[in-house]
């Protein structure tokens, strides 16, 4: 499990792997500059925005067991919160952002008060089908593009200034939204919140007995987990300037919880290094075929059958056990 | 026209519900006996579609097209079974999750591969072609009340099946209590096997009915998957009963809502707003439902697990 920060001998080595993945992150846009910059580029600012959106996931499904298979609504109530704003000439962040926050964040409460009611698979069942209801809302607003979607004006403006519109500065941008994320949900999961939302997994009986109202821990994890998730909304709409329905097919919700997986359930950093093992998995092999999901979906069957714990529990492994 | 229009729409409707019942049954018994949650389901159902086109394009026989394709959905969901589902069944949901949106992944882009991306189309039967006269201005094609009588005729045999057989019992008492009835010594495991290619089955015979009259092609499961889910969860897990009942209200209530939703709602304000908040509407209008049953019956109508 994760322990809560602190300096001495046994830091960086604790530490290792989130510290690494940061300075990777941070020297892509040098890499880059050796060669197919925007490409390169594009492609990381794509994996930063959707480890955001795991990371969010991770709070709710790895530490609270919460098997949310709707969340990429949030990725589209953000998306379309910036369309939205947009297509009526409002293009500036300081108005669009916290929009986008606070529509998932209502999105969440209500959504996540009616689910929260039901257990198991039922809560599986009833997130999915709110994800698709925003789904199907989204795809029936013909004067936002219905089901084709709409292309943005541009990225969003910021005191009226294109701060963003410059590649490099979005991905920075976005890569300290990525690490403001990361350091939030690190703080919130050792809290006393954190803790109570980890008991719940463990053991809701007990943590109810001892007197926790479980039902408030659990709606207000899955309200900042929304909440974040709208955010990387926000932040998709601007790298690909376009919005549409597709955002949140529950195929999409699908793809979050394998990320998450991927990387090792309740780690954090195994929601970021799973986001990057997704995507950059699913570029390489839709490099040799179009057909890479016929690749991708057998070595999912395999990594659930063989491979518990995730890359992060690999990772662990190959590193000789012990906490991560 | 409203009176004509309400026949119509209610029939197919009921088509819609029939359709949803075959794909439901197999998935709320897997679901009820071994609490296994299978995304899969919705590709049995395109497998069962597209087996149905070959073999159709193979005979020129619809008939001998549909009785070939049967034993072959079978077969293929048996092979599954022992392939992948036979080593998930004690994981978690969530791994159960993953590995069978695995299979979604793998078996949409196989289909292209061995079928071709373009839709396929199977026509009609002769002797199911054509519409048929039920009242005055009321013409319906003769396939759709085919499909909707033969849907009608299984889910009698499956609720004879399960109320008064011993392997019907078996399934009943494996959906209320499954380790129970596997501490009584039957075989849990091979249960589990018959009604999983039992429901690979039913879903790929809707697959092969609906083939001549909607377009063949790869992810044609996916969303009826999802609408098959609220099926089973309104219904309550496990109970063929619940799925029966909840699959003909959730047919009715999505065709006839979005078909009436949008005019009953002109009547309350001006038609521009009715029809944009209607087209709205009208695709959440089941799963509203849904959120609605759940709120007063957490474990949906006719719940199996007491």
């Amino acid at each position: 499990m994760m322990m809560p920060p602190e300096s001495g001998p046994g830091f960086l080595k604790r530490e290792a792997v989130p510290v690494l993945v940061f300075v990777l992150l941070a020297l892509v846009p040098v890499a880059a500059t050796f060669g197919a910059e925007s490409y390169l580029l594009s492609l990381v600012t794509r994996v930063m925005i959707f480890a955001i959106a795991a990371l969010s996931l991770d709070l709710i499904l790895g530490y609270g067991a919460l098997v949310s298979f709707g969340h990429a609504a949030f990725l589209g109530l953000g998306g379309y919160a910036v369309g939205i704003l947009s297509a009526h000439g409002q293009t500036d962040a300081l108005v669009q952002l916290p929009l986008a926050l606070a529509v998932s964040a209502l999105f969440a409460l209500i959504t996540g008060a009616l689910s929260l009611r039901t257990k198991g698979v039922y809560f599986i069942m009833i997130t999915l089908a709110f994800g698709q209801m925003a789904f199907f809302l989204a795809v029936s607003l013909a004067a936002y593009g219905g089901d084709d979607g709409m292309t943005l004006p541009g990225r969003s403006r910021l005191f009226g200034l294109d701060l963003i519109k410059n590649d490099r500065a979005f991905y920075f941008a976005v890569l300290a939204l990525l690490l403001a994320s990361y350091l939030l949900c690190r703080s919130i999961v050792v809290s006393r919140f954190g803790r109570v939302i980890r008991g719940a997994r463990e053991n809701p009986q007990r943590m109810a007995a001892i007197g926790f109202p479980l039902f408030r821990y659990q709606l207000a994890g899955y309200v900042i987990a929304g909440t974040l998730c709208g955010l990387a909304g926000f932040l998709l709409a601007n790298q690909a300037e376009f919005v549409s329905p597709a955002y949140m097919t529950w195929q999409r919700s699908g793809e979050l919880i394998v990320m998450v997986v991927l990387g090792g359930l309740g780690t954090l950093h195994g929601a970021i290094i799973g986001a990057a093992a997704f995507l950059l998995l699913e570029e390489w092999l839709s490099g040799f075929t179009e057909h890479w999901k016929m690749i991708f979906g057998p070595f999912l069957v395999l990594v659930v059958l063989f491979a518990r714990g995730g890359l992060m529990g690999a990772i662990r492994r190959i590193g000789g056990g012990g906490h991560g | 026209m409203s009176m004509t229009l309400l026949y119509v729409q209610t029939l197919n409707g009921l088509q819609l519900g029939v359709l949803l019942f075959l794909i439901a049954a197999g998935l709320t018994l897997v679901f009820g006996v071994m609490d296994f949650i299978n995304l899969a389901h919705g590709v049995q159902y395109m497998i069962g579609a597209y087996l149905a086109a070959m073999f159709t394009a193979m005979t020129g026989n619809f008939f001998l097209g549909l009785a070939l394709a049967l034993p072959s959905a079978l077969a293929f969901g048996l092979l599954l079974e022992f392939l992948i589902f036979r080593h998930l069944y004690d994981r978690d949901h969530l791994d159960q999750v993953l590995a069978t949106f695995g299979i979604i992944l793998f078996l949409n882009q196989a289909v292209k591969v061995v079928w071709g991306a373009a839709p396929l189309s199977v026509p009609i039967p002769d002797a199911l072609s054509g519409s048929i006269r039920l009242m005055d201005g009321l013409l319906y094609p003769v396939y759709r009340l085919a499909i909707i009588g033969s849907g009608l005729a299984i889910a009698v045999l499956l609720g004879i099946l399960v109320s008064r057989t011993r392997i019907g019992m078996l399934v009943r008492a494996g959906a209320s209590n499954a380790p129970m009835v596997s501490a009584l010594g039957v075989d849990i495991g091979k249960l589990f096997m018959v009604v999983f290619g039992f429901g690979a089955m039913l879903a790929g015979f809707a697959g092969a009915m609906v083939a001549p009259i909607l377009s063949v092609e790869p992810g044609m499961g996916d969303n009826l998957l999802i609408l098959t889910f609220v099926v089973i969860v309104i219904g309550g897990i496990g109970s063929v009963r619940g799925a029966f009942i909840a699959a003909i209200l959730v047919g009715l209530v999505d065709t006839l809502g979005r078909v009436f939703g949008p005019m009953l709602l002109r009547a309350l304000m001006d038609p521009s707003a009715a029809s944009q908040a209607g087209r709205a509407l009208a695709p959440m209008l089941t799963y509203i439902l849904m959120a609605a049953i759940l709120f007063f019956r957490p474990a949906g109508l006719f719940p199996a697990k007491k």
